[in-house]
């Protein structure tokens, strides 16, 4: 009986984190002047909704605009972090614990509040408006680093990389054959957080991309929800053809994404 | 020749793969940050060339600007408001999936789905949720004959609305990030509080959560530097133009963020100013985060 009770409030707690998606999904199938009545069952307006998303906005630019923007941030991320990661679990160096600690520290540091002085410095660099300005700043982060170096500190055994020395591999060589491949599962988990996190991010991008081709698609659906006249339907359909790509991956990668998370936590 | 190659690549590569971060996060990281501070002294805008220095005259400017503290009282509302009841619908969801479940994974997928969710499209689902009139929630409040609320409109019921965006993104997050710290507890202490006669609340309360305190002071600090800084929500809420750099007609959910995005890039590009804002919610954030590790520190086993 009370295992009924908490598989109920388990269930429970589901609807209630599908509802509003399941809900947009059924507001971007109806006509706006539809939705004065509520109902859970779905029209017949999505493709007719969609066109006009593509016709408002350039929502296909902005798109593309996100992909190469979180494409490039996440490989860049993935590979700093784990030559990163690598040096400080595995290398020897002066300073090593006071560096790892300053990484550790830099992870709390709000940089969204240097926005200002990053317009500045974007602006003499004549990067304003461009896909630059999104990608250059988000480069690197502090998370990545510390997640790959608690990684490979387990996951990769030190004997292998000191049989490796005694065949004369140089670092560079044992980063190539005996780190990647030991780090893959880990880089593929933060990949996979780097790249929603920057797919999903918006203030930085709304501030300096100034053009509608610019534009990533989390500025374009701002513009659809601020636009003059409220039309839900078509916000919301912009929403969901924005937001479907990403729980169809995470449908597929979610089981690893949630072991990421949950590992990188316990350290944390 | 071979040796001293060896040395070299020892001695040197360490810095060589470190070095990409550090550089990249001094340069569009820490810099900007640091150099928020200079500029808070100028009077300084983008559309002038001359910045003209007046110390703390931006900062005095600010705290004597009512909708600065009108800003400043909607944060701190809004962050207790979504923060607190997250934290707790955490624990507990945690409490509930830390056992051997059928389905585990699918419980764990369902949580984290709303995380996944852009915080743009978060605000654009909940905004139609809370529609004044053709919002499913005044539907709903209708049908049990309790009325209509105009959302928006009001302080308290657009802080609520807010802080239901963000407890519906981070409740489950923040669960799996419980969980992982909790399946670290043995288990026989739940079996022998059990035998007591110990309530789940009871196991929760004096065995799970002292067991979980690092981790939870973790969260809390995390949430409550996410909290201080909540934009693209209120911005967003608010609808038509104007009125998401206001944050409501009466600036009612006007958060901080918001405010500097006013007075940075829509009112003359006022940089000097805007940087004495970020630069307070800068020392804000650290008093916040000092207060919430002293408090947290406090739970005792």
């Amino acid at each position: 009986m009370k295992r009924r009770l908490l598989y109920l409030t388990l269930l429970g707690v589901l609807v209630f984190s599908a509802f509003p998606l399941y809900f947009s999904l059924v507001v971007s199938t109806k006509d706006n002047s539809a939705l004065s009545s509520v109902s859970l069952i779905p029209g017949r307006n999505l493709l007719e909704n969609i066109r006009k998303v593509f016709e408002t906005v350039p929502f296909g630019t902005a798109m593309l605009n996100s992909l190469i923007v979180a494409g490039t941030v996440t490989a860049s991320v993935v590979l700093f972090s784990t030559l990163a990661g690598f040096a400080f679990s595995k290398l020897h160096f002066r300073a090593r614990t006071a560096l790892l600690l300053t990484v550790v520290a830099t992870m709390m540091v709000p940089t969204q509040l240097g926005i200002i002085p990053l317009y500045i410095l974007v602006t003499k660099l004549e990067w304003h408006d461009t896909l630059t300005a999104v990608i250059v700043p988000a480069l690197v982060n502090a998370f990545g680093v510390f997640f790959m170096s608690q990684y490979l500190s387990e996951a990769l055994p030190s004997e292998l990389l000191e049989a490796g020395r005694m065949d004369g591999a140089t670092t560079h060589r044992l980063f190539w054959h005996v780190v990647l491949p030991a780090a893959r599962p880990a880089m593929a988990v933060l990949g996979m957080l780097t790249f929603l996190g920057t797919w999903n991010d918006y203030l930085w991008p709304l501030v300096v991309l100034a053009s509608p081709e610019h534009q990533t698609v989390q500025v374009a659906l701002s513009q659809l929800r601020a636009g003059y006249v409220q039309d839900y339907s078509l916000a919301l359909t912009g929403t969901m053809v924005a937001t479907i790509p990403l729980i169809i991956v995470f449908g597929a990668l979610g089981k690893q994404l949630i072991g990421g998370i949950m590992q990188g936590a316990i350290k944390g | 020749m071979r040796n001293w190659l060896y040395k070299v690549d020892t001695r040197v590569s360490p810095y060589l793969y470190i070095s990409p971060f550090f550089i990249l996060f001094a340069v569009f990281g820490l810099f900007p940050l640091a150099y928020t501070a200079y500029v808070s002294l100028f009077d300084w805008s983008l559309l002038r060339d001359d910045h003209t220095y007046i110390g703390f005259g931006n900062y005095r400017e600010l705290f004597a600007d009512p909708y600065f503290w009108n800003a400043l009282g909607n944060t701190i509302s809004i962050l207790v408001l979504s923060t607190v009841p997250q934290l707790i619908i955490a624990l507990v969801l945690a409490h509930l999936i830390n056992r051997p479940l059928r389905g585990q994974t699918a419980w764990r997928l369902g949580m984290l789905l709303p995380n996944v969710t852009s915080v743009v499209a978060v605000a654009v689902i909940f905004s139609q949720l809370f529609g004044r009139d053709f919002g499913l929630i005044n539907a709903m409040l209708e049908s049990l004959h309790l009325g209509r609320i105009n959302w928006q409109a009001g302080t308290a019921s657009s802080h609520i609305a807010i802080s239901v965006m963000i407890i519906w993104q981070w409740s489950g997050y923040n669960a799996l990030i419980f969980l992982a710290a909790m399946q670290a507890v043995p288990k026989e202490l739940y079996e022998s509080a059990r035998l007591d006669g110990a309530t789940e609340f009871q196991q929760l309360r004096s065995i799970t959560i002292p067991a979980i305190r690092p981790t939870l002071i973790f969260v809390v600090i995390v949430s409550t530097i996410y909290g201080l800084q909540i934009f693209a929500q209120p911005q967003l809420f608010a609808g038509n133009g104007p009125q998401g750099i206001t944050g409501g007609s009466d600036r009612q959910f006007q958060t901080l963020t918001v405010y500097l995005y006013e007075h940075g890039f829509n009112r003359g590009f006022e940089f000097g100013y805007a940087s004495a804002v970020a630069w307070v919610m800068f020392g804000l954030i650290v008093i916040f985060a000092a207060v919430n590790y002293r408090l947290m520190r406090r739970i005792r086993k």
